[in-house]
């Protein structure tokens, strides 16, 4: 079955944050989405954010080693969004009824329970890192998001050397690790 | 010992897996022998799987974002148009009966109105009001000959030689003492008093008091007869209350006028508290006269109007009277003024108390300096 193959490379794809499958999977399903979300009291923007935070927990599934999808990407794409988005309408006291073309729908709710914690945790982090500031926080993203190396962030910061930026880091990295742990310790 | 700094570093490499392996059994055993530097590297391993999971998922939205906008400028998402008919369709769908409603009422409710209206409102004919417009075109007419008249009773007087029309005065002692408004006999050389029976009397300044507006006289004439008592009294109440009616004696021509208001306000201009204002006709003329209350006490002294308004004037209060005489007291210890206390004229009816008083209001004549 060449589509079976085809959904599992686009999987592998999608783990490792590869342009070229996160292109297709877009391709293949975010029209789909937006009538769902457009024809359902949504917006344009409403259809990106629920269409991108889908693919969210596709990813995060995708990355286990684990996983395995026992449906189509379209079908368990479509899932998630109309749950996530039902529970945008709730959330704003709407209780509609979804109207949508009967598509097929698998359940969807273990996948967003563990969703919502990875996003937690994803916001602690988030949180802490707002607060730390500039320089500290492009400094660190360079380094532990975007991994540049000592040399190029000492002189994109302007630091006389990898030396001095490394220090800098240091500092930046131990104020963040405060913040992070108060924070942590908040949400527990 | 290493510092937190190089313990940070060493970590780092630990966790990532970059120190050889006899840098890495070093490290171990430094672990297993220090247990803060064990649990540094503990807390600071939870702390990077953290942080990676921060960064990785940072990166994927990154990406998502950039797919998105690549593909929308390229075309390769369908722009659906909102659909704001929809929603208003929808929206008559739900709340069509509620709004049927509402609107019923709303309409009922507006027919009940202007059919009360309708009852209710009394008949007015149209024919009154016409009439009514007509009387006062006929006013306006009458005024303007008022207007007219008052003008040419002044050019008969300003051609008198040096003799200009002054203002009005009032006796506050029998013995001859009047008081005036300082600016009626501001720049005189020589001040004559006209009593309402047109005899006139020589007088002269015994004090101004310009701050006040106000001007003691004496009259110096030997006819004089300082006969009949003052019937009015001075009001020794600081503040006269608000719409009190006040009448006033004054020359606005050569006849005496009465005058008939209330007291509007208990400040004058601009909340000067000086004064206070009163609605009353007033004239050039009438500046220095008696405003007296329906008790006959002298509540004010007549001073100026308001030129951008009909019909305001004001007058200085009563008070200062009694701080002019001290003051002419003070400028001449045999100048004792004695103001009346007791009004004689409290329980009469107004055309006696009128009668009364008259003969106490003096017009002033000045003769200029050249």
């Amino acid at each position: 079955m060449s589509n079976y193959f085809k959904e599992t490379e686009l999987l592998k794809g999608l783990s490792l944050n590869e342009k070229e499958s996160i292109e297709q999977i877009y391709k293949d399903n975010y029209g789909i989405i937006q009538q769902l979300v457009i024809n359902n009291n949504g917006s344009e923007d409403d259809a990106r954010d629920v269409f991108q935070e889908a693919l969210i927990v596709l990813y995060q599934n995708a990355k286990k080693d684990d996983f395995q999808l026992n449906c189509q990407i379209k079908t368990y794409l479509y899932s998630v969004c109309r749950r996530l988005w039902l529970k945008k309408l709730q959330y704003n006291k709407r209780f509609d009824i979804l109207v949508d073309n009967q598509e097929e729908v698998v359940p969807t709710e273990e996948d967003l329970e563990v969703h919502e914690k990875l996003d937690a945790q994803y916001g602690v982090m988030k949180l802490a890192m707002g607060k730390i500031g500039e320089p500290c926080k492009s400094l660190l993203e360079a380094f532990y998001v975007h991994h540049k190396n000592m040399q190029d962030i000492a002189s994109f910061f302007g630091y006389t050397n990898a030396d001095n930026a490394k220090t800098q880091k240091y500092k930046c990295l131990m104020r963040l690790k405060k913040l992070f742990f108060a924070q942590y310790k908040n949400a527990k | 010992m290493m510092d937190q700094k190089q313990l940070l570093e060493i970590t780092e490499q630990y966790l990532k897996g970059e120190l050889s392996a006899d840098e890495k059994a070093s490290f171990e055993e430094m672990r297993t022998k220090t247990p803060t530097a064990d649990q540094f590297v503990v807390e600071h391993q939870f702390f990077i799987t953290e942080l990676d999971k921060y960064a990785d998922l940072k990166r994927f939205k990154a990406n998502l974002y950039d797919i998105h906008h690549t593909m929308k400028e390229n075309g390769e998402i369908a722009e659906v148009k909102t659909q704001d008919r929809a929603k208003i369709i929808k929206f008559w769908d739900k709340y069509r009966r509620t709004i049927a409603v509402a609107a019923s009422i709303a309409g009922l409710t507006a027919l009940m109105i202007s059919g009360i209206t309708v009852a209710f409102s009394p008949k007015t004919p149209l024919a009154d009001i016409e009439e009514l417009r007509r009387k006062v075109s006929k006013l306006e007419v009458k005024t303007n000959k008022q207007d007219l008249q008052l003008k040419s009773v002044r050019q008969k007087i300003e051609p008198g030689v040096n003799v200009s029309f002054g203002g009005s005065s009032f006796l506050i002692d029998s013995k001859g003492y009047l008081i005036t408004s300082a600016h009626v006999v501001n720049n005189a050389e020589r001040i004559f008093v006209q009593n309402n029976k047109g005899q006139d009397f020589m007088a002269e300044i015994l004090l101004t008091d310009t701050q006040h507006d106000l001007a003691i006289l004496k009259i110096t004439d030997e006819d004089y007869k300082p006969s009949n008592n003052i019937p009015y009294s001075f009001s020794k109440k600081k503040v006269a209350s608000i719409a009190e009616p006040v009448f006033t004696l004054g020359f606005p021509k050569d006849e005496i006028v009465y005058g008939e208001g209330y007291l509007s306000s208990v400040t004058g201009l601009l909340g000067d508290t000086m004064s206070t204002q009163i609605t009353i006709p007033a004239n050039p003329g009438n500046s220095g006269g008696p405003v007296l209350n329906h008790n006959g006490e002298v509540i004010g002294i007549l001073n100026a109007r308001q030129t951008t308004a009909e019909g305001v004037v004001f007058a200085i209060k009563s008070k200062y009277i009694y701080n002019a005489i001290d003051s002419l007291k003070r400028l001449d210890s045999s100048k004792i003024v004695r103001l009346p206390t007791n009004s004689t004229i409290r329980n009469l009816n107004r055309v006696d108390q009128v009668n009364k008083i008259q003969n106490c209001i003096y017009m002033v004549k000045v003769v200029m300096k050249k």
